[in-house]
């Protein structure tokens, strides 16, 4: 039988993710040709601050070399970004103005960072933190006595802020909101962040409004609403990121926040697939790599055969190691009335944890400091099991709960 | 200098606890502390210690310690002090006479510290009034002697303990009373077959072990061995010979018994016993030669106790097995110097050296002492003693060594009545107690165990040297020389101007053979003339020990010779059952007390030990589930058990085994220790008519539930904070600082309860306010500073964890936080410590018994858990037993 041709649309780790289901699903059924815009094969994004940090090197974030590939049967293009989708002909258009026919194809674009349009965003040292361009980037403007903003106190902008320290810069995180990861974390749990972030030298600047990127033709500093001026060598902007969905919209492809998926990870156009963080499943779109995964193991059920394959949704939830402290938050973030609240707290360790539970049922989970026991809160979240005897040693995770 | 004291030998000693008299081998660390083991030379224990004996360690700390006199409240200097005692007895005998003082001692002061005493007050200052805590502990045995022997005599030895077929236990929990002695009855149990029979009304640890128990009805023994008797009459298994030449009274005796318990039947009836096991018990006694009758508080704490010690004698007279290998009736007692009071003479009723105040022996003691002013007559027994004390006959008191305030009948009441007295001198080695805090206001700090140099009586007539260890600290003394420096300044100086303890031996044992010739079984003669270096190290030596007399006997009676005038022994009629107090509509219950395994008494010693209070921590009150059931107590909860006399708020303990309508309380807890548990308070003021004892285990009472909000712990390495008004608290050691059990009906606040936090501390707490609970660690220096653990249940198992974390440094990379889990991370729940000598929590008992482990034995040989005392045996069979009958349920 002659192989089905399947495009995949991106080469970062959903895609690599995808390629290693495939292979184990159903080894040889597909001639998969990967097209990826970076100049190089997927690798490890979450470590890029690791990177940036000097903690990791660049064969620590490689994950699979460009032998896998080809031992696998799969062709990989690099630096070849997809510039156009024909679904008529069911060709993709790349850069160099090769034509890559397909059968089926995958969509696994990721997003982009979003660039503020603040005056001086132009400026050569006004930069995002995405890729490992950028952190390397990052690594040539940054050293001791130069001093750094990062514009945004989420996860990226904190891994950031930390690897900027770690390579002697003064770091201001600059972010709007009062506490830092507001999605994520309480109020208490951010401050436990925080403190546990300023005893690793990070400065911040919360409930602070970014008006200006200061300098001629060199960043300055950055102009606060607060009337206050950050004197700064470089700007990071790290305030969110953008699905990559435009290829797909130009397609025709239906697209609203992100390219819209069945429970099958299948677009409008039956041929064509998301997933990752370009894709827009029941309403979300995920920012994290673990609902990547998850979706890649089920659409390679689904391209194997499996019909039935369905993929559920991800509960929302952010595992992390923050720049050296492990924050975790999944669920609900503040209690509301007839809510529980279980709290653990050890400000000195900077270790945090809040419980919520609802009719005997755990419904968020903040973990801050330490979270090995992350998964089994997630899973309980998930699943929405009764907790019974396990209630009263929550907050001490699994190895106590399980065992009472 | 440190190397050097640590290869000093070895002190031999022996333990200030119970009766025993066990040899304890102690080596001071140079610190101030020692190292405690059993002494393998001495022939009360042969090497072994028990719980509490090996703890005297933990308790040799100098924090508590009362280190220089006071007089209201104030340092002064001893010869201030002693100024002040001597014109305070002086005044009030030139006001009131010699029956206005008195002095209280103890069971655990030494002979010479004793004798001392009875020779100011007996012989100088012209008062009997000279009792002591020995009144409730052993004195209807010492009556029950004299009455049967004519001398207070105990006629066996413990080796018959190990040469007896069967051992009767009469009220005596020695498995946690008498540990080591009970050890040796259980190995002889193993090695020649013998057989132990429990008479007491609660399944005792002694009792779970024991080949027959019977939990007869308070107070029936009498019936019991009126039976016993009867029965051995009818089946003619009586010495006919003995009871012929050496006895009086046995038909009148008889005829008694027969109107009490006729049979069998009469006697299970009156006893509340089934027959066949009142015929199990006649028929063991009837066909074995060898049996050794113990008895202890069960019999002597009594309004009848007497008559119980003369209903045991009789049945021993009757079948000659007295003063035999392996036979006799014998008494175990409490003190560890319980013998060596009574030999001295230190006890109302008595005079010296087992005489009493018949003319001759009052003139014969008089002139040996050349005494100044001689006692004629009985003076007040310890009850007697307190209540002319609250009616303010008596204006002086000097109170050594004991904590009356506790430990007496209508404690509350006794304490009342400390605050009338005109002059209230306490010797202590404790800064604060009960009785100190009921206004004693000269105060003098006295020697304390490891510091103490003299003699102790044993139960087996054993005198041994307790020797010290440790130099005495601050500007503390011996108290025969607080008691000599007194007699000096009321003008007897020559008569008391002893250089040493052994000089005091010496006399008193000049006394004992002061024109006695056998005419009194307490002779020591032989030991008078004991140069210093012989009294200092002068082995274990049993009495009696007669100048010139090579003695081979160690035991008395096999042929009579008793001490009555004409040296027949008495058969004595006993009465009928009758209770100093009936159960009444408002108090339903009785209420028994007594002691617990691990502790000692009011706690002043044993308080201070972690390992001791890791058994049981609490006061508790001991309930059957249907009286549990009936009244809405509810186990491990609280209860309010109280008397006409007062009231105490114990934990509560649901026993099965337990007699419906008695209820069971420790007797050791106190003001200092628990905030509602002077159980002392609640017990009656009847005693017995012919020992003055008082009746301490038949006190009508009343129980109620008593429900807390909350309940919780603290720890902390440098004390408490005063608790909230309306707790309920109970203090116990931790190995690195203090800890406290509560309930009450608010949480306590964490600055409140532990005050003295840094602003440097690291406070980690876990808030759950859904279900009320509470909890918070302080760190400082990388260390368990302190905890607070506050919830709506008892936290029995977090306690007895992080108990043992206090003080501890923190691991690498521990996460802190999981600490106030209450557990060790591995989720084993390890529960109260069952081995208190091995310090072996319940929870790896546990795990060794699923392991496999299928007996004590093995349990012992995986988790070291009963191998030193044995003491926690019963406990752990017990679990090995529930064990068996969890698995032998099927799923």
């Amino acid at each position: 039988m002659e192989q089905t041709r399947l495009v995949v649309i991106g080469a970062g780790m959903a895609a690599l993710r995808l390629l290693e289901e495939l292979k184990s699903a159903c080894p040889g059924r597909y001639a998969v040709t990967v097209c990826g815009a970076e100049p190089e094969p997927a690798y490890n994004r979450v470590l890029l601050s690791s990177l940036l940090a000097g903690e990791a090197a660049d064969e620590d974030i490689r994950l699979k070399d460009r032998a896998w590939y080809g031992a696998s049967g799969y062709r990989l293009f690099t630096g070849a970004a997809a510039t156009g989708i024909d679904r008529e002909a069911k060709r993709v258009r790349l850069g160099d103005g090769r034509l890559v026919p397909y059968d089926r194809l995958v969509i696994a674009t990721g997003s982009e960072a979003i660039r503020l349009s603040l005056p001086g965003a132009h400026l050569p040292q006004a930069l995002v933190f995405r890729d490992r361009l950028d952190a390397m980037r990052l690594r040539e403007l940054a050293g001791p006595g130069r001093r750094a903003v990062v514009i945004g106190g989420g996860l990226l902008g904190l891994e950031a802020a930390y690897g900027l320290v770690k390579l002697g810069c003064e770091t201001t995180v600059v972010h709007l909101a009062d506490r830092l990861m507001d999605r994520q974390l309480d109020s208490k749990g951010a401050a436990t962040l925080r403190r546990a972030l300023e005893a690793k030298g990070v400065r911040f600047a919360l409930s602070a409004s970014s008006v200006r990127i200061a300098g001629e033709t060199r960043v300055e500093g950055l102009d606060l609403a607060s009337g206050e001026t950050l004197p700064a060598d470089m700007v990071v902007m790290a305030v969110g990121v953008r699905p990559n969905a435009t290829l797909a919209k130009a397609a025709g492809i239906a697209v609203n926040r992100a390219i819209v998926v069945d429970d099958a990870m299948r677009s409008s156009d039956p041929d064509v697939f998301a997933l990752g963080e370009c894709a827009e499943h029941r309403g979300a779109v995920y920012g994290l790599v673990a609902p990547a995964y998850e979706q890649a193991k089920t659409l390679a059920a689904f391209l194997a055969g499996d019909e039935t394959a369905a993929y559920p949704g991800s509960l929302l939830s952010t595992n992390l190691k923050v720049s050296g402290v492990s924050v975790f938050s999944a669920g609900a973030i503040e209690a509301e009335d007839g809510d529980e609240t279980i709290v653990l707290s050890d400000p000195g360790h900077g270790h945090y944890r809040k419980l919520i539970v609802r009719d005997d049922r755990l419904k968020g989970a903040i973990l801050v400091g330490e979270a090995s026991d992350a998964l089994w809160y997630l899973d309980l979240i998930a699943s929405g099991a009764a907790l019974g005897p396990m209630r009263d040693d929550l907050a001490f995770g699994r190895g106590f709960a399980v065992a009472a | 200098m440190n190397a050097h004291a640590a290869e000093a030998p070895a002190t031999r000693t022996t333990c200030p606890y119970c009766g025993v008299g066990c040899g304890v081998l102690a080596k001071p660390d140079g610190l101030g502390g020692a190292t405690i083991a059993g002494d393998p030379k001495h022939p009360s224990n042969f090497g072994r210690l028990c719980s509490k004996g090996s703890a005297l360690g933990e308790t040799l700390s100098l924090s508590a310690r009362l280190l220089h006199p006071e007089i209201d409240g104030r340092r002064a200097t001893w010869d201030e002090a002693l100024d002040a005692v001597g014109e305070g007895f002086r005044r009030t005998i030139a006001e009131h006479g010699p029956g206005a003082v008195a002095i209280y001692l103890s069971g655990q002061l030494l002979t010479e510290d004793y004798y001392a005493a009875n020779k100011l007050f007996k012989g100088f200052l012209g008062s009997a009034n000279v009792d002591t805590n020995s009144r409730l502990c052993m004195s209807s045995s010492v009556a029950g002697h004299k009455r049967a022997f004519g001398a207070d005599t105990v006629p066996g030895t413990y080796r018959d303990l190990e040469t007896a077929d069967v051992l009767v236990l009469v009220g005596s929990n020695a498995a946690w009373c008498h540990p080591v002695l009970y050890q040796r009855m259980l190995a002889a149990k193993v090695a020649r077959g013998s057989k132990i029979v429990t008479i007491d009304p609660r399944r005792t640890s002694t009792a779970e072990e024991s080949d027959l128990h019977l939990p007869l009805k308070a107070g029936t023994d009498t019936a019991l061995f009126c039976g016993l008797l009867v029965r051995l009459a009818e089946r003619g298994a009586m010495r006919a010979g003995f009871v012929a030449d050496f006895t009086e009274g046995f038909d009148a005796a008889l005829a008694r018994a027969k109107e009490i318990a006729p049979d069998a039947a009469a006697t299970a009836t009156a006893c509340g016993l089934a027959l066949a096991d009142v015929e199990a018990f006649f028929a063991l006694y009837e066909t074995t030669e060898r049996v050794v009758t113990l008895y202890s508080q069960g019999v002597n704490q009594s309004s009848q106790g007497t008559d119980k010690v003369n209903a045991i004698i009789n049945v021993h007279l009757a079948t000659g097995r007295i003063g035999r290998e392996g036979m006799g009736p014998f008494s175990l007692t409490g003190q560890p110097n319980a013998m060596g009071g009574r030999e001295v003479g230190g006890l109302a009723n008595q005079l010296a050296a087992h005489m009493g105040f018949e003319p001759e022996a009052v003139d014969r003691v008089g002139r040996f002492w050349n005494a100044a002013a001689m006692a004629k007559a009985d003076g007040l027994k310890a009850v007697d003693m307190f209540d002319a004390i609250e009616r303010g006959e008596i204006k002086a008191l000097w109170v050594i060594g004991t904590n009356p305030a506790v430990s007496l009948p209508r404690a509350d009441a006794a304490r009342r009545a400390l605050a009338k007295l005109d002059c209230f001198v306490v010797s202590e080695n404790v800064a604060s107690n009960d009785t100190l805090g009921a206004g004693a206001t000269i105060r003098l700090p006295a020697a304390a165990w490891g510091e103490k140099d003299g003699t102790i009586t044993n139960s087996e007539r054993r005198i041994s040297r307790q020797r010290a260890f440790l130099a005495l600290p601050g500007e503390v003394r011996p108290d025969w020389q607080a008691i000599a420096g007194v007699a000096a300044r009321l003008g007897f100086g020559e008569a008391f101007a002893w250089r040493s303890p052994g000089e005091i031996f010496r006399e008193h044992a000049a006394l004992s053979a002061f024109e006695n010739d056998g005419a009194r079984d307490f002779d020591i003669g032989a030991l008078a003339d004991l140069d210093t270096r012989d009294y200092d190290l002068l082995e274990p030596v049993q009495w009696p020990a007669r100048k010139g007399v090579g003695r081979a006997e160690s035991r008395f009676f096999a042929e009579g010779d008793f001490y009555t005038p004409d040296r027949r022994a008495r058969f004595v009629a006993v009465a009928p059952l009758a209770h100093a107090a009936e159960p009444t509509a408002p108090y339903p219950y009785r209420l028994n007390t007594g002691r617990i395994r691990d502790q000692w008494h009011t706690m002043t010693r044993t308080g201070l030990s972690p390992r001791l209070a890791s058994h049981i921590a609490e006061p508790f009150l001991e309930i059957s589930p249907e009286d549990a059931t009936r009244d809405g107590i509810v186990d491990g909860g609280f209860a309010r058990v109280s008397t006409e006399h007062g009231a105490a708020i114990l934990r509560v303990r649901v026993d099965p085994a337990a007699r419906p309508g008695t209820l069971f309380a420790p007797i050791h807890w106190n003001g200092e220790t628990a905030s509602h548990g002077r159980v002392g308070a609640l017990v009656h003021g009847f005693v017995d008519p012919f020992s003055g004892q008082p009746d301490a285990k038949a006190t009508p009472a009343a129980v109620s539930p008593v429900d807390y909000a909350i309940q919780g712990f603290a720890l902390s390495q440098e004390g408490f904070g005063a608790t909230p008004d309306n707790f309920w608290w109970a203090k116990a050691a931790a190995p690195k600082g203090f800890g406290l059990i509560f309930a009450g009906d608010a949480p306590p606040s964490l600055e409140g309860l532990i005050p003295g936090l840094e602003p440097t501390d690291e406070i980690v707490d876990l808030v759950d306010p859904a279900r009320g609970t509470y909890r918070a660690a302080i760190f400082r220096d990388g260390a368990l500073q302190a905890a607070l653990f506050v919830g709506p249940q008892r936290q029995e198992s977090a306690w007895t964890y992080l108990r043992a974390k206090l003080g501890e440094p923190l691991t690498t990379g521990q996460i802190r936080s999981l600490m106030l889990a209450g557990r060790a991370s591995d989720g084993a729940e390890t529960g109260p410590l069952v081995c208190a000598c091995h310090g072996v929590p319940k929870g790896v008992i546990e795990g060794a018994i699923l392991g496999g482990c299928a007996d004590a034995t093995a349990v012992g040989a995986a988790t070291k858990a009963g191998t030193n005392c044995g003491s926690c045996l019963p406990e752990i069979r017990r679990m090995l037993a529930a064990t068996r009958e969890r698995e032998a349920v099927p799923a």
